[in-house]
């Protein structure tokens, strides 16, 4: 991660900081600092503030400020000591893996040499950090996973994953919060729905929460989907 | 009921669609909204509203539709034929819909989205602060035959009616792309050729349209590259090289590399340019793009001086036929005011 951003133009209201951009686990939580900082105290003309996978997106009023006054203004801001981050919140959610719910359980398991009961282990004893919400609403993109999960993409699409379902490349975790093709490898499928475009909040998830997966047959998580309730059986939980 | 727009026939996917929902791309949610925001702005320069209200979009043809209540519309965006109790309505023009009179919108002479806007506009329930419609999360309202949509009421129904010049932008053009935060990783000669290359528009969505041309592929350094925010109006190139311009449905983030953005002001020609128009892409700086392209409120100030009052004087024949580029829209029996 290189010691100051990029500061670019996306779209005439949006400007881009751009800590990276190959993933790096520093510049997502640099990115998530500096969103958390400039929600807190925003900028002249700021009327958006948006954490990515290696950026903050942030739009301002033209009406309000001009581009170069926001960008000198984020300069300083930039210069000034990290600010810390907001205290995380935590889920538990349950999760099935393997079977019909996970058909790349096996071949994940090979590329990173380990056994399928071993690699489940190791994911459900992991404390995964919610990177980045997009590609749908509410869904996010958890990470980062050792080494050894580094694999790409397949060469070619899943036609359709279901809702909930746990999907794995370049050491990131995509909970799919929508029917959806893809080229990411499933792994299992949990409840838990990040978009319930119905409830008051939809947005189940926020950038930085943490979340750890626990085991549940596929039987417990079909009970848990049959209720209907977005949350899916996960609990607020504290830190292992 | 009191206040209703009653659909009898729809005849494409009808969507409910206002500005969309900014301030939700931190949650994975694009800004959404009409597909040509311009003809939003029209609409509530026609009807005297400060900001336009929720509205009707019809992808290339439109449907049947009655009032329980006497409002004023505006129709504007892509040229329909339209009728109301068997008269021609101008478009890009506002009218007075009586009770029980039926609203005939049909196919589009030429662009995709029209659209109708009601002085009290469509008041179906807010979703995360907005009612437009993006269909795959849930979200706004899919119009189906048989629906009744509540309208708020019309604050002034004797405003006289009012009309105003139809823009060009129906039959695409020049788009003028600005730098974004990936334009560098197009090598100098591919940029040059991108804005030399003659496109055809191909398939499209509200996510977004797809250029087509002869010769290579755009080609960048993308190996490896971190997905990043998405805006409407990116020229995105996806893994074969081939371009695409997204529109108000596009994803927030995404990981193909793109060549820069299509400016606000010219984001309509693409929205509304269907399968075989010819666009092409001329690169603009950032300052220049600034100029070009106002804050939309500055847009509505520049529409209200372009009004006119639809008068069915006679002289005035020869003059409304000026407006109307698309033959057909106008055949001399519009409605008597």
């Amino acid at each position: 991660m290189p010691d100051t951003p990029e500061i670019l133009p996306l779209g005439l209201d949006g400007v881009l900081v751009r800590f990276t951009t190959q993933f790096s686990d520093d510049a997502n939580l640099a990115a998530q600092a500096l969103a958390a900082a400039l929600e807190a105290d925003p900028l002249p003309g700021q009327c958006e503030v948006a954490p990515g996978l290696g950026s903050v997106l942030l739009r301002f009023l033209r009406s309000e400020t001009a581009r170069a006054d926001l960008v000198s203004a984020l300069q300083e801001r930039l210069a000034a000591p990290a600010p810390r981050l907001p205290a995380p919140r935590h889920f538990l959610v349950p999760a099935c893996f393997g079977g019909t719910a996970g058909p790349q359980l096996i071949e994940v398991a090979q590329r990173a040499g380990r056994s399928e009961t071993d690699i489940i282990s190791e994911l459900c004893n992991m404390e995964l950090r919610v990177l980045a919400l997009g590609f749908a609403p509410g869904q996010p993109y958890l990470g980062m996973l050792p080494a050894h999960w580094d694999m790409p993409r397949m060469p070619d699409l899943s036609p359709q994953v279901a809702p909930g379902t746990i999907t794995t490349a370049i050491r990131q975790i995509v909970l799919f919060a929508k029917t959806s093709p893809t080229g990411w490898r499933a792994l299992g499928r949990c409840a838990l729905r990040p978009f319930a475009p119905g409830a008051e909040d939809p947005f189940l998830l926020r950038p930085g929460d943490r979340l750890r997966f626990t085991e549940a047959t596929e039987a417990e998580i079909s009970a848990l989907e049959a209720t209907g309730d977005p949350m899916g059986g996960a609990i607020r939980s504290f830190p292992k | 009921m009191t206040n209703a727009l009653e659909v009898l026939a729809v005849t494409s996917q009808i969507t409910v669609q206002d500005l969309g929902r900014p301030g939700f791309t931190a949650l994975g949610l694009s800004i959404g909204g009409a597909a040509d925001r311009r003809a939003l702005w029209e609409a509530a320069a026609l009807l005297d509203h400060t900001t336009p209200q929720a509205c009707l979009e019809m992808p290339l043809t439109g449907g049947r539709f009655r009032a329980t209540c006497p409002t004023r519309i505006a129709l504007t965006g892509a040229p329909m034929r339209a009728s109301l109790a068997g008269r021609a309505l101008l478009w890009n023009a506002s009218h007075t819909l009586a009770p029980g009179e039926v609203l005939e919108i049909g196919p589009a002479e030429a662009g995709i989205y029209g659209y109708i806007s009601f002085a009290g506009g469509i008041a179906t329930p807010l979703q995360l602060g907005a009612r437009a419609t993006l269909a795959s999360a849930g979200l706004g309202t899919v119009v189906n035959a048989g629906m009744c949509l509540p309208l708020g009421p019309d604050p002034a129904p004797d405003t006289p009616a009012q009309r105003l010049p139809l823009e060009p932008r129906f039959q695409g053009g020049i788009l003028r792309v600005m730098p974004g935060p990936q334009t560098e990783l197009f090598d100098a000669a591919t940029r040059t050729r991108a804005f030399a290359t003659p496109f055809r528009a191909g398939a499209g969505s509200r996510q977004g349209v797809a250029l087509t041309h002869e010769g290579a592929p755009f080609a960048s350094q993308t190996a490896g590259l971190l997905s990043d925010f998405i805006t409407p109006g990116d020229v995105q190139t996806t893994g074969s090289g081939q371009p695409t311009i997204l529109l108000a449905d596009c994803q927030s983030i995404g990981g193909y590399p793109r060549l820069g953005t299509v400016i606000p002001a010219d984001l309509p020609i693409a929205a509304q340019a269907r399968p075989g128009t010819a666009l092409r892409l001329a690169p603009v700086t950032l300052a220049e793009a600034e100029a070009l392209s106002p804050e939309e409120p500055a847009l509505l100030a520049q529409l209200r001086k372009a009004l006119q009052p639809l008068i069915r004087d006679p002289h005035d024949i020869a003059d409304l036929l000026s407006y109307q580029l698309i033959s057909g829209v106008v055949r001399g029996d519009e409605e008597d005011l």
